[in-house]
């Protein structure tokens, strides 16, 4: 599938900002089944952008912008061409061991309750780790409703969890805490997913999680749609939680007042887009 | 009990006066108890006028304490210093290898000297610094490293202090107060100055420069702030160094490069001494909630325009679970057998460790592998039955988290008492200072003494004071 992308974060000030600096994780790469066709940042303030590779093989985009400004708008945009590769990541940048991505962070503690869910979710799949990480999936998918309402960008897997709701980072979060409570190594992918049914703007990025299973690799499992990954996935940035992908992070000085909008769409190639 | 068996450092194990000790006997002899007495509440005067205190977390009552201090100074001989002085270079010089190795090729993983998942999923080591290239190759740039001794020629490395140790202020004042209370003394030794630490640590830092920095390179001391337990200390030392205190605040990154705001305008910054912890450096890479760091930092530094003092992640070097495989990592990198050794320790993460220290939780003492500071800690010998207890459910739950050692009976020395002039249990912890060009160790570091009879823990936080430390010239 060939997809074109546009990713805008607008930030407005209601008192003018001083300046902002921000990492940014916005640019996708290429692996097996992933091919960017073109891809461009822009920022609506004259700066410059210095790219660099985190360590987990992000590309990342850092810049500063002096104000004073009342707005400042980050666009990504681009097209990338997808294959469907039955959830199996291939040829992605690999700095570390699997093992790495069992470690715990802040926001993918492991909990009893999230314990106890993967444990049962395991042993109702019977043997396997891919069968236990489909287990998992299904019942993640059933057991936690789709909420944008109770959760925000710190709230812990135990948290959502405990509320059986939150968005898609909330539910990977807690597929992420519950794969590796099972000893499997798992990872959060920031990226964009595109919806079959037409509708094209969505109102923030997508997120799912990959998980290391023997002898296949990393697979990458989205439990807000319920599915591993597809053609659809346009994979962006990995971490071992959202803090690690996050698209957006800075701070600024000055100004006050601030809201911040994100309006993303996703659609096929060559298609209309609306806005 | 181990303890009445311990090395008196004054006089020995036969009760014979040791060499480096004559002089100091023949004056404890000589001064009347009210003399010592009187000198002891002037150094304590005096330390109050200074106004050196500490913090102590998690004690509501008293906020700022003073530490307390000992005027029985505790003497090392020019050939002991010399053993130590050699092994803390070498064992300081390993840290640097293991942590270079361990973000860059790891093989000291591949040889399997060390198990993969004591690095991986330990929350001390750092991704982000993975590939990362530091200035010059070098992580530790100030060490302190924590060394017991338990007779005449053995002396052990308890704990290696690569992350912000401190304590350095203490070894200042210690001596200045000595000197002020005691010239006779002095006059009757040769001791080896302290007093240039100072300088020393000023040339380490600024021959850390990065490559892209003018000749003349800016170092900054950068601190928590007021609320930091060990404030005074980095204020202390700004003011020696005659750099700048700064807090987070009163930086920013541009293009980079990290700037100090300044009356004349931004001026470019290219060492920080950081007694700030990773987690808070910066908001963008770390702990989003930090405002104690400064948004953009590691940035600069991955673009290797800034030297951070010590590195980003040098955590993994002094993890307590790694602590145990110093000796092969040493002699992995170095082919050298460590003239410091460790103390012998069990990993509880070994089945059969676990087992043995299990059924000697009585004789033994068990530390939590990610404590610090004397907490979380459990001293067989002298913990009653509830702890003990308490100590082999939590080693059963988490046995990765803890290692254990024997009750080491760690040296004496003559300390000032309410009962006049007692032995009590002393450790040393020498200040390792790695630049570009060597490595350089002020002759002695700060020795810390357990006031309470029979007390093995000389933490500060937990009732432990100082005492100035001499090393004699020869």
């Amino acid at each position: 599938m060939r997809i074109r992308i546009s990713h805008e974060t607008v930030y407005r000030y209601d008192q003018p900002a001083g300046g902002v600096i921000q990492t940014l994780r916005l640019t996708p790469r290429n692996h097996v089944g992933q091919f960017v066709v073109d891809w461009r940042i822009d920022v609506s303030e004259n700066c410059e952008l210095a790219q660099h590779e985190d360590a987990f093989g992000n590309i990342v985009h850092t810049f500063n912008a002096d104000g004073p400004f009342t707005e400042l708008r980050v666009l990504a945009e681009g097209e990338v061409e997808t294959q469907d590769t039955g959830g199996v990541v291939r040829g992605t940048i690999e700095r570390f061991p699997e093992s790495l991505y069992l470690r715990e962070t802040p926001l993918t503690r492991l909990d009893p309750a999230i314990a106890e869910f993967a444990r049962a979710a395991s042993a109702a799949a019977g043997g396997g780790a891919l069968k236990a990480l489909h287990g998992l999936l299904a019942r993640l998918h059933g057991e936690m409703a789709f909420d944008t309402d109770p959760t925000h960008p710190a709230t812990t897997a135990a948290e959502a969890f405990a509320m059986k709701r939150g968005v898609c980072q909330d539910l990977t979060h807690v597929f992420i805490a519950a794969a590796r409570s099972l000893g499997v190594p798992a990872r959060y992918i920031g990226g964009h997913f595109h919806r079959n049914d037409g509708v094209v703007a969505q109102e923030a990025g997508h997120a799912w999680a990959e998980a290391f299973v023997p002898d296949l690799g990393w697979v990458a499992f989205d439990p807000a749609n319920g599915i591993s990954a597809t053609d659809a996935h346009v994979r962006v940035a990995v971490g071992l939680d959202y803090l690690g992908a996050a698209p957006v992070r800075g701070t600024r000085t000055g100004g006050a007042g601030e809201a911040l909008t994100v309006a993303v769409q996703v659609a096929q190639a060559g298609r209309q887009m609306q806005s | 009990m181990p303890v009445r068996l311990a090395f008196d450092e004054m006089k020995g194990a036969d009760g014979t006066v040791r060499p480096a000790y004559s002089e100091l006997a023949d004056w404890l002899k000589d001064i009347r108890p009210d003399t010592l007495d009187h000198r002891r509440q002037e150094a304590e005067l005096l330390f109050r006028r200074i106004g050196i205190t500490f913090a102590v977390y998690g004690e509501a009552d008293a906020q700022e304490r003073l530490i307390p201090f000992d005027v029985i100074p505790r003497i090392l001989s020019a050939g002991e210093w010399d053993t130590l002085r050699r092994g803390l270079e070498q064992r300081v010089r390993a840290l640097n290898m293991f942590l270079r190795d361990i973000y860059t090729r790891r093989e000291v993983l591949r040889a399997g000297i060390v198990p993969d998942d004591l690095v991986f999923q330990n929350p001390v080591f750092r991704p982000e610094m993975n590939g990362q290239k530091v200035p010059h190759d070098i992580y530790v740039h100030i060490a302190g490293i924590d060394i017991v001794r338990v007779d005449a020629d053995t002396f052990y490395v308890l704990e290696d202090n690569a992350r912000t140790p401190s304590g350095v202020s203490y070894m200042l004042e210690n001596r200045e107060i000595m000197l002020r209370l005691f010239p006779e003394l002095f006059a009757r030794h040769r001791i080896a100055p302290v007093e240039n630490y100072p300088d020393e640590l000023l040339a380490t830092l600024t021959s850390l420069a990065p490559d892209s920095a003018p000749g003349d390179p800016t170092v900054v001391l950068l601190t928590p702030g007021v609320y930091n337990s060990a404030y005074y200390e980095h204020s202390f030392l700004a003011d020696k160094l005659g750099v700048e205190l700064v807090e987070g605040r009163d930086l920013f990154v541009k293009g980079g490069v990290v700037y100090m705001r300044t009356t004349q305008g931004p001026k470019r910054v290219d060492v920080i001494y950081r007694r700030v912890d990773d987690d808070f450096l910066d908001p963008l890479a770390f702990r989003p909630d930090s405002g104690l760091g400064v948004a953009g930092l590691m940035s600069a530094y991955q673009a290797g325009n800034v030297t951070l003092a010590n590195a980003v992640g040098t955590g993994i070097a002094d993890d307590k679970a790694i602590y145990s495989y110093m000796p092969e990592i040493l002699k992995f990198y170095l082919g050298e057998e460590p003239i410091l050794k460790n103390v012998p320790t069990w990993r509880c993460r070994e089945p059969d460790a676990l087992a043995y220290v299990l059924d000697h939780l009585e004789e033994l003492v068990v530390k939590e592998v990610h404590g610090s500071g004397g907490y979380g800690m459990l001293i067989g010998p002298t913990a009653d039955k509830a702890q003990i207890a308490s100590f082999r459910t939590k080693l059963k739950l988490d046995p990765k988290g803890f290692i254990a050692q024997p009750t080491l009976a760690l040296s004496t020395c003559p300390t000032c008492v309410d009962a006049g002039v007692a032995p009590r249990h002393v450790d040393l912890r020498p200040f390792v200072l790695t630049g570009r060009d060597r490595i350089r160790i002020v002759p002695g570091g700060l020795t810390r003494v357990a006031l309470k009879a029979g007390s093995l823990v000389v933490n500060s936080s937990q009732g432990g004071g100082t005492k100035d430390t001499w090393v004699l010239d020869r």
